[in-house]
C-alpha cells in the first residue's frame, strides 16, 4: 500500500488546485506511480469481464458462423466447407418453418395476454391498497419456480385424461381438450406456463413505472371529469410507455427462446422433441434436436444464426414501432402536460396545491 | 417529461422518492381485492396442487379439485430419491449457482464502478458494446461452447456449466447504472486527495455504496443460474446433473407416475421458496428498481 504515508499527511495539505503545478520531469516516483495507477486501474477493473466475455461470449458467436459454413457432425467433427449450404438446407426444411410458426404462435399467445394482464395487475397494485408488500410478493411467487418445475407441474395439469384443467372444464360442460395432440391447444398450454411465471414479474416492473407518475396529473384529470378508465388510457399508458416498450422487448427476446416448456411438455411421445408431430416444437428446441439428436452441428449453427437474426429483426421492428407511436403520442401529451403543469404551478404559487413542482426532473432517471 | 421519446433501458426508479398518495377518496373497493385474490389463487394453487397430488397417488391427479394433502409424500419422496441422484444434483446446483453468483457480482461491481466513475479512453464505446451484447441470446453460442468443452475434456464436469456464465453483460450494466447515481464524484475526489490509491478508493468508497445493488444482483444471478436448463442439459451427463436436469429425467419413460414427478417438482421448488420467504421483499424491490430478465 503506497498510500499509507501520504494519507497521514493529507489533512495538512490543502486541496490540489492551490498547490503549484510542477512539470512532468519533477514528478517523484510515487507521483508517477499514482499517475500510472489512475490510468491503468480502470482497464484492470474491466479486464476480467472483457477477457472472460471474449472467450465465452464473443468467440462462440463468431465461431458459430464458422461452424455453419462447414459440414460438421457431432462425432466426426469438422468436415468440408459447404459455404451457405447449411443455410440453404435449413431454409428449405419444412421442420424449420414449422418451428418458426410454433415459436411465433406461442410467443403471441404468451406475450399479448401477459402484458395486458400485467398492466391490469399493476394498475390495481398502484391503488391505495392495504398490505402492499404482501400482494406484491404474491404476484411474484411463480417467478421463483424454475421453468423445468413449471413444465412438469403444468404438463401434468394439462393431462388429456384426468388432468386438472380438463376436469375443471368438465364441470362447466366442456369436453376434454387434447392439450398434447392438438396444435393450438398445446400452444395455449405452453403459453400458459410462460404467462404463469412471468406476468407478475412484468406487473411489478410496470407498477414501478406507474408509481413514478405524478399524482397531481390524476387529480387534475379527475377534477376535469375524467373517469378511471379514461385516466388509465390518457395518463397511465402514455406515461409508462418507455417501460412498456422495455417490457415488450424483453418479452420478445425471452419469448422467442422458449425451450424447457415444450421440451418437457409431453416427453412420453417422441422423446421430448415437441410432440409426436412436432406440433409444439419451438426453434430453440429444433436447434437442440438438430445438434444433439441428429448431431448435425453445421445445420444447427445455421439455425442459431437465423434465430439470432430473427430476434434482432423483431426487436428492431418492435422498437421502431413503439418509438414511433410513443413520439407521436408524447408530443400530444407533452403539450397537455405542460399546460396542466402551468396551471398547477400557478395554483401552487397561490398556495392552493402543495406539490406541483419538480415534475420535470422525475422523468430523466 | 423532457426526453420522453428516448427509450431508456433503465426506465424505472424506486418508489422511495415519490410523493405520497393521499388517502382520501381513492380507497379501492371489493373489486381490487377480489382481483388480487384471484391472482394470488392462480399463483399459489398450482404449487399447492402439486403438493396435494405429490402427497397422494396417481389417482389423486384425477380428482377434480383436490384440496387436502394425503399421506404419501414421504413415500413418493423416497421414490424420487431412488430414481434420480437428487442429493448430488442439489449439491451441484448449489455449487454452480454460488460460484457463478460470486464471480458475476465481483467482476460486475469492479467493471461497473470503472464504467460509472472512472475516466478512461474508450469508456463510452466499451459501454455501448456491453449494452449491445445483452441482446445476444445465449443459445447462439452453445454449439461452439460445446465443441470447446469437449476438446478440453470438460464435458460432464461442473466447470463446463460454470464457465460460460462467469460474467454477464447485464451485471456490468446493472452495477454501472446503480453506481453512477449513488456515489458522488466529490467522494472519490476526496479519497484521492486524501492519498488513497485507486484500489483503496474502490474498497472504501465504492464497495460500501454498492452493497445494496450487489445483494440484488446476487439474488437474480443465483436464480438465473439455479433455473438454467438448456446448457446443463447439453454439457452434463445424467449421472452428474444439476437439479433441473435431474428433475427432467423423472418424466422420461413411457409410464409416468405423476405423483412422483410432482413430488420431485415440489422438492426442487423448496430451496427457492425458502429464498423467496427470506428475500421476497428484496426481490420485489430489485425488480421495481429496474432489474430485468437475466
Amino acid at each position: 500500500m503506497t498510500s499509507t504515508l501520504s494519507r497521514t499527511e493529507a489533512p495538512a495539505t490543502p486541496p490540489e488546485e492551490t498547490r503549484p503545478r510542477r512539470g512532468r520531469s519533477d514528478l517523484t516516483f510515487r507521483q508517477r506511480l499514482s499517475r500510472f495507477d489512475v490510468k491503468a486501474s480502470p482497464y484492470l477493473y474491466i479486464s476480467p469481464f472483457f477477457l472472460t466475455f471474449g472467450v465465452v461470449g464473443l468467440f462462440p458467436l463468431v465461431y458459430t458462423l464458422v461452424v455453419s459454413l462447414y459440414d460438421w457432425q457431432l462425432l466426426q467433427g469438422q468436415g468440408e466447407f459447404v459455404g451457405l449450404g447449411n443455410f440453404v438446407e435449413v431454409l428449405g426444411d419444412r421442420f424449420f418453418w414449422n418451428s418458426i410458426f410454433n415459436t411465433f404462435s406461442i410467443f403471441l399467445l404468451s406475450s399479448i395476454p401477459q402484458i395486458i394482464v400485467a398492466l391490469v395487475i399493476a394498475a390495481v397494485l398502484d391503488q391505495n391498497i392495504k398490505a402492499k408488500t404482501f400482494w406484491r410478493m404474491s404476484v411474484l411467487l411463480p417467478y421463483v419456480v424454475a421453468p423445468v418445475a413449471v413444465a412438469l407441474i403444468f404438463s401434468s395439469m394439462f393431462g388429456e385424461e384426468s388432468g386438472l384443467v380438463n376436469n375443471l372444464l368438465g364441470l362447466v360442460g366442456i369436453d376434454p381438450i387434447q392439450w398434447k395432440h392438438d396444435t393450438l391447444a398445446s400452444h395455449i398450454a405452453i403459453a400458459t406456463m410462460v404467462n404463469w411465471r412471468w406476468t407478475g414479474y412484468n406487473a411489478l416492473i410496470l407498477l414501478a413505472a406507474m408509481q413514478a407518475i405524478p399524482r397531481d396529473l390524476y387529480e387534475s384529470a379527475a377534477l376535469d371529469g375524467a373517469g378511471a378508465v379514461r385516466r388509465f388510457f390518457s395518463i397511465t399508458i402514455p406515461s409508462i410507455r418507455p417501460t412498456l416498450i422495455f417490457v415488450i422487448i424483453t418479452a420478445t427476446i425471452g419469448g422467442l427462446q422458449i425451450f424447457a416448456e415444450p421440451k418437457l411438455f409431453d416427453v412420453t411421445s417422441a422423446g421430448g422433441i415437441g410432440g409426436y408431430d412436432r406440433q409444439f416444437q419451438t426453434t430453440v428446441l429444433y436447434l437442440w434436436e438438430m445438434a444433439f439428436f441428429r448431431q448435425n452441428f453445421g445445420e444447427a449453427a445455421a439455425i442459431a444464426w437465423l434465430l439470432f437474426l430473427l430476434i434482432v429483426g423483431i426487436g428492431m421492428i418492435n422498437f421502431l414501432l413503439s418509438r414511433r407511436i410513443a413520439s407521436a403520442e408524447t408530443r400530444a401529451l407533452k403539450k397537455r402536460t405542460a399546460k396542466r403543469l402551468g396551471e398547477h404551478q400557478d395554483r401552487a404559487s397561490q398556495g392552493l396545491v402543495g406539490e406541483g413542482a419538480g415534475v420535470e426532473d422525475r422523468g430523466n432517471a | 417529461m423532457t426526453a420522453p421519446a428516448q427509450t431508456r433501458i433503465f426506465p424505472v426508479r424506486g418508489p422511495a422518492a415519490l410523493p405520497r398518495r393521499r388517502g382520501r377518496g381513492d380507497r379501492p373497493g371489493f373489486l381490487a381485492y377480489g382481483l388480487l385474490s384471484a391472482v394470488l389463487l392462480g399463483s399459489a394453487y398450482p404449487l399447492w396442487w402439486s403438493f396435494v397430488v405429490g402427497s397422494g397417488t396417481n389417482a389423486t391427479r384425477g380428482e377434480t379439485l383436490p384440496l387436502l394433502p394425503g399421506g404419501n409424500f414421504l413415500a413418493n419422496a423416497a421414490t424420487v430419491l431412488g430414481a434420480i441422484p437428487f442429493w448430488t444434483a442439489l449439491a451441484n446446483s448449489v455449487i454452480v449457482s454460488s460460484v457463478i453468483t460470486l464471480s458475476v457480482v465481483i467482476f460486475s461491481t469492479l467493471a461497473g464502478y470503472a464504467f460509472a466513475k472512472l475516466r478512461f479512453r474508450g469508456r463510452d464505446g466499451l459501454m455501448v458494446f456491453v449494452v449491445a451484447t445483452m441482446a445476444i441470446p445465449t443459445q447462439l453460442g452453445i454449439i461452439p461452447l460445446f465443441i470447446m468443452m469437449r476438446q478440453l475434456g470438460w464435458t460432464g464436469q461442473l466447470g463446463a456449466v460454470i464457465i460460460p456464465t462467469l460474467v454477464t453483460a447485464f451485471g456490468v450494466f446493472f452495477m454501472r447504472q446503480y453506481l453512477v447515481d449513488v456515489i458522488p464524484d466529490e467522494l472519490i475526489e476526496a479519497a484521492r486527495v486524501d492519498g488513497a490509491n485507486q484500489i483503496r478508493t474502490f474498497f472504501h468508497v465504492a464497495l460500501p455504496a454498492a452493497r445494496p445493488a450487489m445483494a440484488i444482483l446476487a439474488l437474480f444471478t443465483f436464480m438465473m443460474a439455479w433455473t438454467d436448463f438448456l446448457w446443463p442439459l447439453i454439457v452434463l451427463n445424467p449421472t452428474n446433473p444439476t437439479l433441473q436436469t435431474a428433475l427432467a429425467q423423472l418424466q422420461s419413460g413411457y409410464y409416468v407416475d405423476y405423483s412422483v414427478v410432482l413430488t420431485g417438482a415440489v422438492l426442487s421448488v423448496v430451496p427457492l421458496l425458502i429464498l423467496f420467504v427470506a428475500a421476497g421483499r428484496q426481490l420485489v424491490a430489485g425488480i421495481m428498481q429496474g432489474a430485468v430478465k437475466g
